[in-house]
This record gives C-alpha cells, sequence and structure tokens, in this order.
C-alpha cells in the first residue's frame, strides 16, 4: 500500500469514526439541524413583517433567510471543527490515536471533512424547510452559492482549527471558545446590514473579514442581481491567509501538547 | 549480540523545574517482557510516554527497532502498539466500530480475520456489538488489550495494564500477554508497581525511583541481590531507602 493510500485510509478511518459517533446519537443529528431552522424561522417571519413596512426588504425578499443560512454555515463548519475534536478530548482518547501512525495534519484533515459533512446536513436540512415555510430558496442565489458556502466553510474551518490549538494548549477550560469564537465576529461581517452601516474603523476591521466579503456580495446577487467577483477574490485571498494560520495554530499546538505532556492528560 | 528492540540513553524529561526523568539510559532485549518499576511519580508513565512520542524529551535519544523515534517516529509507530488505563476509547461506539477505526489507522489488512482471531484470544463475542461505555472494567481492559493486539505489534508498550482490576481479570490479562509475547516473540514493555505482575511475567526489571534508574536485572536477579524472597520486600527495601535518603536530607 503507498503512502498516500495509508494517509487516505487513516482520514477515512477517522471520518468513519464521526460517523459512528453520529449515527448512535439522535440528539446529535437532531442539534445539527435545530438551530438553524429555529434561527431561519425567527428571521423568516422577520422577513414577513418588513417586506409589509420596508421598502429595501420588499425589493429583496429573501435577504434576511438567505443571511441567516449563510451564517450558519460559518458557524456550523467551525463548530463542525472544535467538536469533533472535543469529542476525542471527553473520550480520553488522543493518547490512543497519537500512538497510532495517524499524523496530526491527517487527523486536522479529517476534523475538516467531518465538518464539511455535518455543514451539509445542517445547511440542507434548514434550506428545504426555508422552501417549505416561506416558499423561498436559497439555492436560487444559483452558482455564487456554492463560492459563498466555499468561502464561508473555510473560515469556519480556520477559526475552528484554530480553537482545536487553544484547547490542546489550554485544556477544556477553553471550550467555551468554540462556541463564542464565531459570534464575536457576527457584529462586523454585515449579515443582516451593510458593512456601510458600521463606523469607519470598524469598516477596516471588517475588511480583513472573510466572511463580510461574503455578505456583501450575497446582498449583491439579491439585490443588485450582480456577482461581485472582487468581493470573492478578496474572500478567498483572506481565507488562503486564515486556512494557513489555522493549521499552523493547530501543528504547533500540537508539538506544544507534546512538549508539556498534555496528549494524555489535556482535560480541564 | 542481537539489537536491542528499544534503546534508551541520556533521557532527559524536565516540566519547568521539576525533573520527572533524569537522565536515564537502557536496553530492552527483543523478545522479552520487562518491567519499568516503581512507587507513584517514580517516572515511569513519563518515560514510557516519551517512548511513545506522545510526550518529547528534554534531552537524550530512543531508538525503537532501529529506528530514531524522535526523527522518525512515524516510521516506527505502525509496528508499536499500546495500553493504558489512563487513556480511554469512545464510550458510544461499539466494540467493534472503535477496533475497526483502529484497524483502519494501522492499516490492518484482514479485519475480519484479525477481529476473529482477537475475539477468540480475548472471549470477546458477547461483547462485539455492545458500546465501550456499557462495558465493566474488566471488559474494557479486554477491549483495549484487543486494540493493543490489533496490528499484532513489535513493541507493546503498557501502562499498568491491571491497574484497577481484580485478581482474577488481571491474571488473565497476564496470561493473554505472555501468550501473546510466546507466539509471537514480541517486545513488552509495562509499568507498573505489581510485584506479582512482574515476578509473574517480566524476563528484567527495571527499578526507577525519582525519575532514575537505581537498579536493573531479572527479578531472580533482584531478589538474590536484595537477600529477599519476594519483588515486594525489594520495592519496599529501595522505597524505604527513599525514606532514609530524605530523613538524611533533613537531619544535614
Amino acid at each position: 500500500m503507498t503512502a498516500l493510500l495509508q494517509a487516505l485510509m487513516r482520514i477515512a478511518a477517522m471520518v468513519l469514526r464521526y460517523v459512528f459517533l453520529l449515527r448512535s446519537s439522535w440528539t446529535r443529528l437532531v442539534e445539527l439541524v435545530y438551530w438553524p431552522t429555529v434561527q431561519m424561522i425567527l428571521w423568516g417571519f422577520m422577513t414577513k413583517f418588513l417586506e409589509q413596512h420596508s421598502s429595501w426588504i420588499a425589493q429583496a425578499g429573501g435577504v434576511l433567510i438567505s443571511a441567516v443560512l449563510l451564517w450558519d454555515i460559518l458557524y456550523r463548519s467551525q463548530l463542525g471543527v472544535a467538536v469533533s475534536f472535543f469529542e476525542e478530548l471527553y473520550a480520553r482518547n488522543l493518547g490512543h490515536l497519537f500512538v497510532s501512525p495517524l499524523r496530526p495534519q491527517e487527523m486536522a484533515l479529517s476534523l475538516l471533512m467531518v465538518s464539511l459533512l455535518r455543514t451539509l446536513i445542517s445547511f440542507f436540512g434548514a434550506s428545504i424547510l426555508a422552501i417549505f415555510f416561506y416558499h423561498f430558496s436559497v439555492f436560487t442565489l444559483g452558482f455564487p452559492l456554492i463560492l459563498f458556502f466555499l468561502n464561508l466553510m473555510v473560515m469556519g474551518w480556520s477559526i475552528g482549527l484554530m480553537v482545536c490549538g487553544l484547547v490542546m494548549r489550554f485544556g477544556l477550560g477553553a471550550e467555551s471558545l468554540a462556541w463564542v469564537a464565531i459570534f464575536a465576529l457576527a457584529p462586523f461581517s454585515g449579515i443582516y446590514y451593510p458593512i456601510s452601516t458600521l463606523p469607519d474603523f470598524l469598516q477596516a476591521f471588517a475588511a480583513i473579514l472573510p466572511s463580510s466579503h461574503v455578505f456583501e456580495g450575497m446582498r449583491a446577487v439579491i439585490i443588485e442581481h450582480t456577482v461581485r467577483y472582487d468581493l470573492l477574490l478578496n474572500a478567498v485571498g483572506l481565507n488562503l491567509l486564515y486556512l494557513v494560520t489555522g493549521v499552523l495554530v493547530f501543528l504547533l499546538a500540537f508539538r506544544a501538547a507534546r512538549v508539556r505532556g498534555l496528549l494524555l492528560n489535556v482535560g480541564e | 549480540m542481537e539489537q536491542p528492540a528499544i534503546d534508551v540513553q541520556g533521557l532527559v524529561k524536565r516540566f519547568g523545574d521539576l525533573t520527572a526523568v533524569d537522565g536515564i539510559s537502557f536496553t530492552v532485549q527483543p523478545g522479552t517482557i520487562t518491567a519499568l518499576l516503581g512507587g507513584n511519580g517514580a517516572g515511569k508513565t513519563t518515560t514510557i510516554s516519551m517512548l511513545l512520542g506522545l510526550l518529547l524529551p528534554t534531552a537524550g535519544s530512543i531508538t525503537v527497532l532501529g529506528v530514531n523515534l524522535l526523527r522518525e517516529r512515524f516510521r516506527v509507530l505502525p509496528r508499536m502498539n499500546f495500553s493504558s488505563p489512563y487513556v480511554d476509547l469512545p464510550g458510544r461506539l461499539t466494540v467493534r466500530q472503535n477496533l475497526r477505526v483502529y484497524a483502519m489507522l494501522y492499516a490492518v489488512r484482514d479485519f475480519a480475520g484479525r477481529l476473529a482471531a482477537l475475539s477468540d484470544e480475548l472471549d470477546l463475542a458477547p461483547l462485539i456489538d455492545r458500546p465501550y461505555r456499557e462495558l465493566s472494567a474488566g471488559q474494557k481492559t479486554r477491549v483495549a488489550l484487543a486494540k493493543a493486539l490489533l496490528n499484532e505489534p513489535d513493541v507493546l508498550l503498557m501502562d499498568e495494564p491491571t491497574a484497577s482490576l481484580d485478581p482474577d481479570i488481571a491474571d488473565d490479562v497476564r496470561q493473554m500477554l505472555r501468550a501473546y509475547q510466546a507466539r509471537t516473540g514480541a517486545t513488552i514493555l509495562l509499568a507498573s508497581h505489581n510485584m506479582t505482575e512482574v515476578e509473574r511475567i517480566c524476563h528484567d526489571v527495571i527499578i526507577m525511583r525519582e525519575g532514575r534508574i537505581v537498579d536493573q536485572g531479572s527479578p531472580q536477579a533482584l531478589l538474590q541481590r536484595y537477600g529477599r524472597k519476594t519483588m515486594e520486600d525489594v520495592f519496599l527495601d529501595i522505597a524505604r531507602q527513599r525514606r532514609a535518603d530524605a530523613q538524611r536530607e533533613v537531619g544535614a
């Protein structure tokens, strides 16, 4: 068996491990779809109300529902990486994994694959319900939707890997970062409002977030019916930086954990 | 002379001001069962962790099966395995699912055949489709042992393999280890403070205290050297020496 094939098999083993876990726990599966659905319902009714009272929203039906569904891609992809990693800590399984031939970069890749799987379940679940409840399909965004999805997914992965690194370094006490990290960026991402709404200095901060370019791009598609490839390119460039940083933080934290003896003892 | 299965030279591990392992050197010959013996805090688990690559040493070298572990551990990890009561397997997964995942990680070719053999050797059949978390401590130990033997390792490292097991199950585990070693010629290094275990299954004993090796030899040689009838008495002699040392330091 070639080295590449063996590496792929190890990544597949880890993906299988998380699939087994999801299959064994219906609560985990329900949770994947529950929050995006609740959010989508909430913002869907808000849209219905605003459609009757706001010309901006009336012109752009579905902008809020699209925003909430896209926002959830970012949140779920980040959570998908971090929570899958936490499962190993809860199970006290890291010691077994890292004395096997599994390399840390393979572990990271498997977390990304599982995150993709979890996010797809979550996104499709809520999107289909949006069609059912509001007769609005996010899929009408067309090809740009795939680009939005990929960009938000990669940003979520990057932050998820950083969170895993911090948890390896500081123990499960840092677990709450997984739940709050993305929310800290929400106000500056322009999910529900244009970036121009922010004060100038915050607009500068928003410019370094891939998510702000994606949401501006989303509004351009829905409101102006134009695909802003310049914004998408900005997001791709930033995401490359984010992803490299995320992988580096993960690998450096792994090395630090080996120096400090945390792989056997990581906990609170 | 045959190349040692494990060759440790000048191994040091410091955590800040604390020196957990203080410049130890030892070799483990192929096809032997060797015990790392010592009280709590002697440095056994730290040493085992470094031998597995889970912990990076501050100084020293580790060679396993002729491979420099610090530089090329992924070359030798497929030929090693590990078991410890302080590390668990995912509880929601069944025994079969857990073993399947590890079989893939270790590139075990014939998983079904290997599972059948291990199931037979370790009496896993009644447990195989039960979630790991629902098993008793003894059953979990058997499953952990199955995971450790899944890839038929040439070097097996075990941290307190019979800790918190009742004497009956502990004896089963010792017999399984002895049978595996006899069948495959594997090298087994186990950290323990169970003297019965050491006397019954080990060819060689390395005694550690406060991060250093204070004695080494076969159980028979150590019994003779200390003029004792049991390894427990040998261990107590060494522990009391520590106490005497401490008292001398206080007196000084």
